[in-house]
This record gives structure tokens, sequence and C-alpha cells, in this order.
């Protein structure tokens, strides 16, 4: 299964809220820890390698030079 | 001076061929008497090929060195007759705690699998077990063990090395067919033929430290991320960079202790018994007793030489390769190194199979080291994070395994070696017909419980039995006398059957039919180092045959 590149999150302001709001108070460590974290979560329910090194290069910052 | 081990002197002897000013020429010369030449010896005489030794010393590996031996290695000695001795003088734990600064984030149990004579590892003194090959060597009357041997230069010609040697009674010259260097990652051999050594160097120091304790301290593996008692240091750019600690246990009460040192930091400094005592009376806790039995500080590379052989040279173990230490890679894949050879050279040196065999050594080793140097690396780079990024994604999954089962097999500790199977090597022959499990063609066979005659015989054991002396392979076929099979023989070369089935070993529990996914009629094709070179569900002569000429690089 590709990964989805269109837009399947119902109420994208509303979670987009709850995930500005799951950080609130935190120090920007501590929110880099959350995010990590996270990212882990994620990875793991996902499963999917294909997925996750699909998401990987999307996710890698505009301009950054090729991962490895 | 250890407490609880008195290091042997072993005597050095001034060889005939020295003393009669004669140069001498021998199939075999090994280079460096420690696990990975002793094995090799060992291996040698098994096979029927005189083996010499050279050493520069004249006793075993001083202070802490292996600790770890796993299966496979564990199953090679034990062709020697050396494993249910190494296991009952070792070490086995099966609990394992993982920490994290001040907190306990998981422990576990580790269950064996079932139906193996040799157990997954055990741990002991690298000491011990190079007393017990030495004595080995001993009793073998192909195996001449010279101490106080120096090699001080090599020069090859055509087919033969000759080898420059110093002795407490002067130099002298002797040459080999072959030439084994096992004399570890600061090899001078592989200096003297050029061999290129590359790969990554490691900041990072290790302080080892082996105490005795009580023995009432628990017989477990303990791992501590950026433990509160040994703090890292600070980088110049203001990170702070964590360490790792690790305890386990060794025979005799002897407990090893590795303690991750900061970049920064002075190794004259830290050997200090006023440095260390503390150290490890904080990590224990107040009430521990122990006493300091060696101390000493290293720094690793993973590095490997860029070809297994040289010529008439052949490397083995660290002199091949360089791992770090998480994991026990070193001595454990060095010996299955020659594992790997010697039947080899045993056949190039009878005529057997072409030299081109001996080629098959560094395709097939070279891939398990490249295997071993990223098993090891990604250890590395778990346990010593190199950026404030990589050490938050460290610490990210240490504090979701408290309470998350699928972070825990994220968080490396460093891997137990197991063996990387050939599976692409050129010596294979392709499956034909669907298998299910692990026993594709270039894996070590597993061991299994088998029954002859009653009597309860480890499958292991008897394909060892099958395949002793010139380098014979074996047929495992299962079946009775009705299915159809016999001895194939490619030139000097014999595949012996040995039968699981009425009239041959008796699998009573299964174990060993399931674990080659076996039918009435499957034939598997195993080398003298007990890997798998093909398999059939039937029995075709000319198959086996064409196989085994495969195997043979004929």
């Amino acid at each position: 299964m590709p990964m989805i590149h269109t837009p399947n999150l119902s109420d994208p302001d509303g979670f987009y809220e709850e995930l500005i709001d799951a950080q609130r108070g935190l120090s920007d460590e501590q929110a880099q820890l959350m995010n990590a974290k996270l990212v882990l979560t994620l990875a793991n329910h996902i499963g999917d390698r294909e997925v996750l090194r699909e998401a990987l290069q999307v996710a890698r910052p505009l301009g950054a030079a090729t991962a490895g | 001076m250890l407490k609880t081990y008195t290091y042997p002197q072993f005597d050095y002897r001034q060889s005939a061929e020295q003393k009669e000013g004669r140069v001498a020429r021998h199939p075999v010369v090994i280079i460096g008497a420690g696990p990975i030449g002793l094995t090799a010896a060992l291996e040698c005489a098994a096979r029927g090929l005189p083996a010499v030794v050279l050493d520069d010393n004249n006793t075993v590996s001083i202070g802490s060195r292996a600790v770890c031996y796993a299966k496979r290695p564990l199953e090679i000695w034990d062709r020697h007759g050396l494993g249910e001795g190494f296991v009952e003088r070792g070490v086995s734990w099966k609990v394992g705690r993982v920490f994290h600064r001040e907190e306990q984030v998981y422990q576990f149990d580790l269950l064996p699998e079932p139906h193996h004579k040799m157990p997954a590892m055990i741990n002991l003194q690298q000491y011990h077990v190079e007393e017990a090959m030495v004595a080995a060597c001993g009793r073998s009357p192909l195996v001449d063990l010279r101490w106080k041997h120096k090699l001080l230069s090599l020069a090859q010609a055509g087919d033969v090395a000759t080898l420059t040697v110093e002795t407490p009674d002067g130099v002298f010259q002797l040459q080999a067919d072959w030439v084994i260097a096992c004399d570890g990652a600061n090899s001078d051999t592989r200096r003297m033929v050029d061999g290129q050594f590359t790969g990554q160097f490691f900041q990072d120091r290790f302080l080892i430290a082996d105490v005795v304790m009580d023995a009432s301290f628990p017989t477990e593996r303990w791992f501590w991320f950026d433990p509160p008692f040994h703090r890292g240091a600070v980088r110049p750019d203001g990170q702070r960079m964590p360490t790792s600690v690790l305890l386990h246990k060794q025979a005799d009460n002897v407990w090893r202790i590795d303690f991750q040192l900061g970049w920064d930091s002075d190794p004259e400094e830290e050997k200090r018994p006023e440095k260390v005592i503390p150290r490890i009376q904080a990590m224990l806790g107040p009430e521990a007793k122990f006493e300091l039995e060696w101390v000493s500080v290293y720094q690793f590379a993973c590095r490997r030489v860029d070809n297994f052989r040289y010529g008439r040279v052949i490397f083995a173990g660290d002199a091949a390769h360089q791992v770090s230490p998480f994991g026990a890679r070193g001595a454990n894949t060095g010996v299955q190194d020659i594992d790997n050879l010697i039947w080899k050279l045993k056949l190039v040196l009878d005529g057997a199979a072409p030299p081109a065999l001996v080629d098959s050594y560094h395709e097939e080793r070279a891939y398990a080291a490249d295997d071993n140097l990223r098993n090891s690396t990604r250890s590395t780079d778990f346990i010593t994070p190199k950026s404030a990024a990589s050490l938050r994604m460290r610490d990210a999954v240490l504090e979701l395994a408290r309470s998350e089962a699928f972070a825990r097999p994220l968080v490396n500790s460093g891997r137990l070696s197991t063996p990387t199977p050939y599976l692409s090597s050129s010596l294979n022959t392709a499956d034909e017909s669907e298998f299910a499990g692990r026993m594709k063609p270039g894996t070590n066979c597993a061991d299994a419980p088998l029954q002859r005659d009653g009597q309860p015989v480890w499958l292991l054991d008897a394909l060892a039995e099958a395949s002793r002396g010139a380098g014979d392979f074996v047929l495992l076929v299962w079946g009775d006398g009705g299915v159809a099979a016999e001895a194939v023989n490619a030139g000097a070369v014999t595949a012996r059957v040995l039968r699981v089935g009425p009239g041959g070993l008796q699998d009573a529990t299964g174990v060993a039919t399931e674990r080659y996914d076996a039918q009435p009629g499957s034939v598997y094709l195993i080398r003298p180092d007990q890997h798998v070179a093909a398999r059939w569900r039937s029995f075709d002569a000319a198959k086996v045959q064409a196989a085994l000429r495969r195997c043979l690089a004929q």
C-alpha cells in the first residue's frame, strides 16, 4: 500500500489544534522529545516499511542534501 | 596478578628444523595462538592437516578480553570435544535489565529455543577458553604449538610463503603452503602483505573493570543508559553526551563492568583504583563488597581487511575484521571464519578441489563480516548517539519502552551474535522446490535431538561423525530404505548418506523434521562445515553431483 498523499484527516483544523494543544506548556526540549516519541509510536502503528520510507523522504527538509 | 586466575607459562622449545638449520615446508602455518589461531589448529588437526602455530608470547591472553560465546562457536568447539566443558565452566544468564537514568526501563527473560545441545551463549573469560584449547592442541599429534616464535617478515613467491621467525635461539626461516594470520586487530602479518584495513574509528573510550563479588549478587545482565552514577561529558558545543554501563557475570564470581567514558577522558587517570573503586561502589550500591581484579581502557574501531586472502596468506578473526564490543561479535565471528576456511584448505591441499574454492572464503566471510559490522554499528549508534537529534530519538525509545512493549525491540544494547547465512554464496545451489523454515542453502545446520539404536544423539554430532576426516559432505536423507539414496562422488570428495527414518536416526520428537521442513524423500546436501549446500524433495544422483561440484568450485 503506497503512502496516502491526499487529505485523509477528518476535521483538519481540529486535529491541528489538538496537536498544538498537546505540546502546550512544554519546553522546546520536552516538545522535541514528545515529537520523537510520536514518530516512533505512529511508525509502529503503520508498520509498513515502504510507507515509512516514503514518509521519511517526504518529511526531509526542502533543500537538504539527500539522505544516505 | 589476578586473584581468581594464575596465568600459565608455556614452555618454549627449539624446533628440530631450527636446531638442524634446515628450511622445512609446512602445509599450514598459523600466526597467533589466540582463540582463533588455536581453533584453526584444532580444526586443521581434526581434518587431518598438520598445523604449526607461532606465537610471540608464552601464555594465554592477559586481562579482560572476549567474554561471551554464542551457540555457533560453541558448536564448532564441541566438534573438538570442548563445547560441553566450556558450558559447564561458563555462566549462563537469563534475566536482563535495562535502566535509563534512575529508572528500570524493563527486564526480560531470555527463553532459549529448546532442543539444541549448545545454549544460545555463555559468559567465560577468554583465558579459560584459550587454556583449554592449548591443552587440546597438546593432545593432538598434528598440532605443533610453538611459543616465543615471533614472525619478523614474510615473503611470497608462487605457491609458497617464506617466513622469517625469531626465537630465543635466534632467527630462522620456514615455509608454508598456506599462512593463516590470526594475529589480531593490530596484525603484523597484515602489515607485511600491505593489506588495507579501513573503516570507522570511534572516539568513545571504554573502561573495563573485572571485579570479584559475593556469589549472591544476581546472575543477570544489567545495562544502563545514562546512569546516574556515571554522568557523561559535556562537549565543547554545550551538548551533554550521556554514557552507558554494562554489568555481567563470568566464571569464578568475576563480574565484568564496561564503563563508557566521555570523549574527553584521560585513560591513565580513569584506570587508577582511587577513581575506579568509588565509581563501582556507586553503581553496585553501598552494601556491595567487591575486589578489583583487572582494569583496562580501550577505544574501538569497526574495520575490515579489503581482501581476506593475499596470495598464500589468509586472514581470520580480528586480523580480518574488527568490530565494536557490543554483541560479542569479535571472537564469535572469528571462530566461524575458521569453520568456513579449513575444510576448503584441506580439499585444495589434497588436490580434491581447485584453488578457486579458497576464494569462496573471502566471498562468504567478508559478507558475514560486513553483516557483523552493520549490526555492530547499529548497536554503537544506539548506545553512543553522535548528535543531539539522535540522542533525543534514543531517549524517546527508552521512555516509551517503560510502558510500551512495541518500543522494546528498538532498544539496542548489543544484539547477540548469530551466524550470517551465506544466502548469496556461489557455492549454493538454488532451491527448485518449496521449503518452509530457516534452512535455506548457505545456512548453518540447526541442531536437533535424534536417537540412534534407542540412544540419544544430536544431529550436529551425527553430521560431524559422518564427515570427519578429509572434508566429506553428508547427504541427510529422510525416509526408510525404500527411499533410494546413495553416496555421490565428485572426484575424490564423497557425499555420504545419513538417514533420518527407520534403519537410521530416529526423530521421535519431530524437531529435526520440522526444522528442516522435511518429508519422506527430502535430501539435504551438507558441507563439511555443517552448512546447507543444496536440498531437494527427492534424491537425484546427477543433481546431487552437480551441486557437489558447484560447492567444490569444480
